[in-house]
């Protein structure tokens, strides 16, 4: 007996809906395994997971805290993506949006009128973002070099500039020598909204509606769609592909450098060290699981939220080593993401030609 | 010892082979006699080469039996199939081009470390050619020979390896006529020697020419098996249509107009550098089918990419209309109203995982009424679609239907649809037909004439000389980049075309012209 995956003809309408549930299920089954191999009740587990996340009104907002730079950065990845261009670079220009943030908030903030303050730091931030992704852009455009390397490599000198930064010559003077730049001034911070919430969530989800116009409405993302399917036929209909190449990293690298921007000026309101702590990273996943859609996007992110913050309180509520949730997650990353190759194909279960012959012989 | 019993070579009963979606073979028989050549005629998708893959070992069939000179066998592998004597020669040549012949026929017959008696076995091999009359250098590198000499080393190959029945994948498709004459020929020599020989082809030509049997595959069907001298190709191509086929489109009676492409000492690079276009001169007028023939890999593409924008020219002007678009890009070059039918519809002219209605507008995308600013309005995208589809016949579940999921033929229609609509009577199309079955390339063709006969003037660049021959009004020969001559078609002969595009040059033309103005 043979078992082989077919390609199916069109995606399976039904599967796109049972698929994903399924995944999520079979997910929570290895996960309770796992947990009782640990001595914990995976029932109880799940249940502070969910209230952890979504059960009082602290959880909720802490969700909605994390899903802010999930989406925005989820955005990044996927317009990226949807043309071919590999940016796994997005912490590195979410912390490049964070030190321009920054800059405007520490340094201009007494020379600028109050109300400018918050839109001049949302420009300098996704300045900064979009010009640290405009380097591997023009690098492979240009020169044909390997973009996932430049995009991957740049985010540790991103992330170390940040570093650099708060410990040296940003470090708050009167800090008591706590790593950290000094605390931005009023008019530098973003309105909250709902506890920590604070308007970058307004920002993420006009974004996602904005890039899903762009994709799905405007000869740009025609474009877009035309380079990533079949660039041969891109160039064939009189599509720059280069300069699409960069624009599009424009773009991308400007969201990701809004997402720095909103978490300095939105919750720590300083240049910090939990800057990064891989946002970056997790949207290449939240991209992937949205099926590079920009409404899923906004979902996935918020479930990925979801996800974080409960993991954090099986931590602080179990006592479980946080070692066990980040595993939970990840079993739970690799069935859903794993079960989307039954969304394309299907699973045959064949004779081999030799047994049927010999039942045919049978007969 | 079952040799001697039966007079088959090959007996295949109630063979079945699914694709997902698909039956490409459909409880197929083909009983094939030893000794003889035996042509598997059908249109593209009609699963020729399916059926002759199962043989090889390269697909196993789903249900049904296979008999070789008798013997039921199991065919699990193409090293199975080359131990019952089957060898099969692939449309892609599978040859190590930085070998030589004979290092490439020994290649993996031997466990390495093994020393190979070289002498022996080159001595061998050249019994074997010349046995075949197989003219191959054996020292020759694959790279520096003729891609008919290729196949020669592929036929080698098999014969060396043992093979009794030989499979051949379209041999033709890539040949010029004499090299074609020389493949026949090599058939009836193995054939008379006891070999025996299947071709897959879909040219009719070729079966009455080549073969002595005839079976015809239509959608994964066998549906009749004939013997080649009784019967005809109009009772062939009905077998493989299932209707009448129009072979002789009508005569034209039409007038040229003004020169709308003029092409003046081109030269360009091919991907490797090297020079592809040396300098070729050509205009097409209003009204009239231009064809750039030869054997694929003189200087076609680059051609054909040189005029559009997409490759870079070295020397040389083009002009559309009296408007210079040498060095444009692709956007200004289509833009000036000159449309391009790719010879790679797959790869270059469609998105096949989009749909039909996004392929369709590839070329009008950028203007009103489907833009509105920068905005598309996808409800005028399917209006036109809707359009395009009904106008040019092309058969689909909907426009919203993915462009990879239509036929070969469709395909081509999307292509065409949309390059005619966006065209302002300037078309450049390479091998428009290449693939097609003969229903399609009917209809191909059909259109491009209707579309001479309303004033477009188009350049045809195509390999196939029936297609030169039924299009065209003047045709040029091109050879390693340079136009050998230029016909018109009432005095152009299939040989004479076909010496050209071997590389030999048309002097008597330049006789003519020195005699004619010698005389004035």
């Amino acid at each position: 007996m043979n078992i082989v995956l077919e390609r199916r003809l069109e995606k399976a309408r039904w599967a796109v809906v049972i698929v994903p549930i399924a995944s999520f299920l079979l997910a929570l089954v290895f996960g309770a395994v796992l947990l009782l191999a640990f001595g914990i009740n995976p029932l109880q587990a799940y249940r502070v997971m969910v209230s952890g996340s979504l059960g009082d009104q602290y959880a909720l907002t802490e969700t909605l805290v994390k899903a802010i730079p999930l989406i925005l950065t989820g955005l990044a990845v996927a317009i990226a993506f949807r043309m071919l261009f590999w940016n796994i670079g997005a912490e590195g220009q979410l912390a490049m949006g964070g030190i321009g943030a920054s800059y405007v908030a520490l340094f201009l903030s007494d020379s600028l009128p109050d109300p400018l303050t918050i839109p001049v730091m949302i420009l300098m931030g996704m300045l900064a973002g979009a010009l640290w992704a405009l380097i591997p852009a023009l690098l492979k455009a240009y020169l044909e070099v390997n973009e996932i390397l430049t995009t991957l490599m740049m985010n540790y000198i991103a992330i170390l500039l940040v570093e650099y930064l708060y410990l040296g010559p940003w470090r708050d003077p009167e800090g008591y020598g706590f790593p950290g730049s000094a605390p931005f001034p009023q008019e530098a911070l973003l309105p909250r909204l709902w506890g920590r919430v604070h308007l970058g969530i307004i920002f993420a989800v006009l974004a996602a509606f904005i890039i899903w116009l762009i994709m799905n409405r405007s000869q740009w993302g025609y474009e877009i769609r035309l380079i990533g399917e079949n660039p041969r036929a891109a160039k064939y209909a009189g599509i720059d592909a280069k300069r699409n190449m960069v624009l599009v990293m424009l773009l991308s690298g400007a969201l990701s450098g809004l997402a720095g921007m909103a978490e300095v000026s939105g919750i720590a309101r300083r240049l910090y060290q939990g800057l990064t702590v891989g946002y970056g990273f997790t949207a290449i996943i939240v991209a992937w699981m949205a099926n590079l859609n920009p409404l899923g996007v906004v979902f996935v992110g918020a479930f990925m939220g979801a996800l974080t913050v409960g993991g954090d309180q099986l931590q602080v509520a179990m006592g479980i080593p946080a070692a066990v949730s980040l595993v939970l997650q990840g079993a739970i990353l690799f069935f859903v993401l794993g079960g989307w190759v039954f969304i394309n194909y299907r699973i045959r279960i064949l004779r081999s030609g030799k047994q049927k012959q010999a039942g045919e012989l049978n007969e | 010892m079952g040799e001697s019993e039966n007079s088959y070579a090959i007996q295949m009963q109630g063979v079945t082979k699914r694709f997902p979606g698909v039956v490409a073979n459909q409880a197929v028989d083909l009983s094939v006699e030893r000794g003889h050549v035996h042509a598997l005629l059908g249109e593209n998708g009609a699963g020729k080469s399916t059926l002759m893959n199962v043989l090889a070992g390269l697909y196993q069939q789903d249900e049904g039996q296979i008999c070789i000179f008798g013997e039921p066998v199991n065919i699990q592998s193409p090293k199975d199939a080359i131990e019952l004597g089957i060898g099969m020669v692939h449309q892609h040549f599978m040859l190590v081009e930085s070998l030589t012949v004979a290092e490439n026929v020994i290649l993996g017959l031997y466990p390495t470390g093994l020393v190979i008696n070289e002498r022996k076995v080159k001595q061998e091999l050249r019994d074997l050619a010349d046995s075949y009359h197989l003219n191959v250098d054996l020292d020759a590198y694959i790279w520096q020979l003729s891609v008919g000499e290729q196949q020669r080393v592929e036929i080698l190959k098999l014969l060396y390896r043992g093979a009794k029945i030989l499979i051949l994948d379209e041999p033709t498709a890539v040949l010029t006529p004499q090299e074609s004459d020389q493949l026949i020929d090599i058939l009836h020599k193995m054939a008379s020697e006891g070999k025996t020989i299947i071709f897959i082809t879909h040219k009719l030509h070729e079966v009455m020419d080549f073969s002595d049997r005839v079976s015809v595959l239509r959608d994964g069907e066998m549906i009749d098996t004939r013997v080649t001298s009784q019967t005809t190709k109009n009772e062939l191509a009905k077998l493989m249509v299932g209707r009448e086929v129009l072979f002789n489109f009508q005569e034209r009676a039409h007038e040229r107009g003004d020169v709308v492409l003029k092409v003046e000492n081109l030269k360009a690079l091919s991907d490797k550098g090297l020079p592809a276009l040396k300098g070729v001169s050509l205009e097409v007028r209003a009204g009239e089918i231009v064809a750039v023939a030869g054997v694929a890999g003189n200087g076609q593409r680059e051609l054909a990419e040189a005029i559009t924008g997409l490759r870079r020219v070295q020397d040389g002007r083009i002009w559309i209309r009296g408007v210079d678009i040498t060095k444009k890009n692709p956007w200004q070059v289509i833009k000036a109203g000159l449309s391009f039918i790719p010879g790679d519809r797959i790869g270059r002219g469609l998105v096949p995982n989009l749909p039909i209605s996004d392929n369709l507008v590839m070329k009008v995308y950028r203007k009103p009424p489907i833009s509105n600013g920068p905005f598309i309005d996808y409800q005028r995208v399917e209006g036109f679609s809707e359009r395009l589809v009904d106008a040019f016949n092309i058969i689909t579940p909907s426009v919203k239907t993915n462009a990879r999921l239509l036929s070969g033929g469709n395909q081509q229609k999307v292509v065409l649809a949309r390059e005619i609509d966006a065209s302002s009577g300037a078309l450049v199309a390479v091998n428009p037909s290449r693939g097609l079955d003969i229903g399609a390339t009917e209809a191909v063709r059909k259109t491009l004439l209707e579309q001479r006969d309303q004033g477009a003037a188009i350049l045809l660049i195509s390999g196939e000389l029936e297609e030169v021959m039924q299009l065209a009004d003047r045709i040029f020969v091109i050879y390693e980049g340079e136009f050998m001559g230029e016909l018109d078609r009432e005095e152009a002969a299939v040989e004479e075309i076909g010496l050209m595009m071997a590389g030999e040059k048309r002097e008597r033309r330049t006789d003519e012209i020195s005699q004619s103005s010698g005389g004035q």
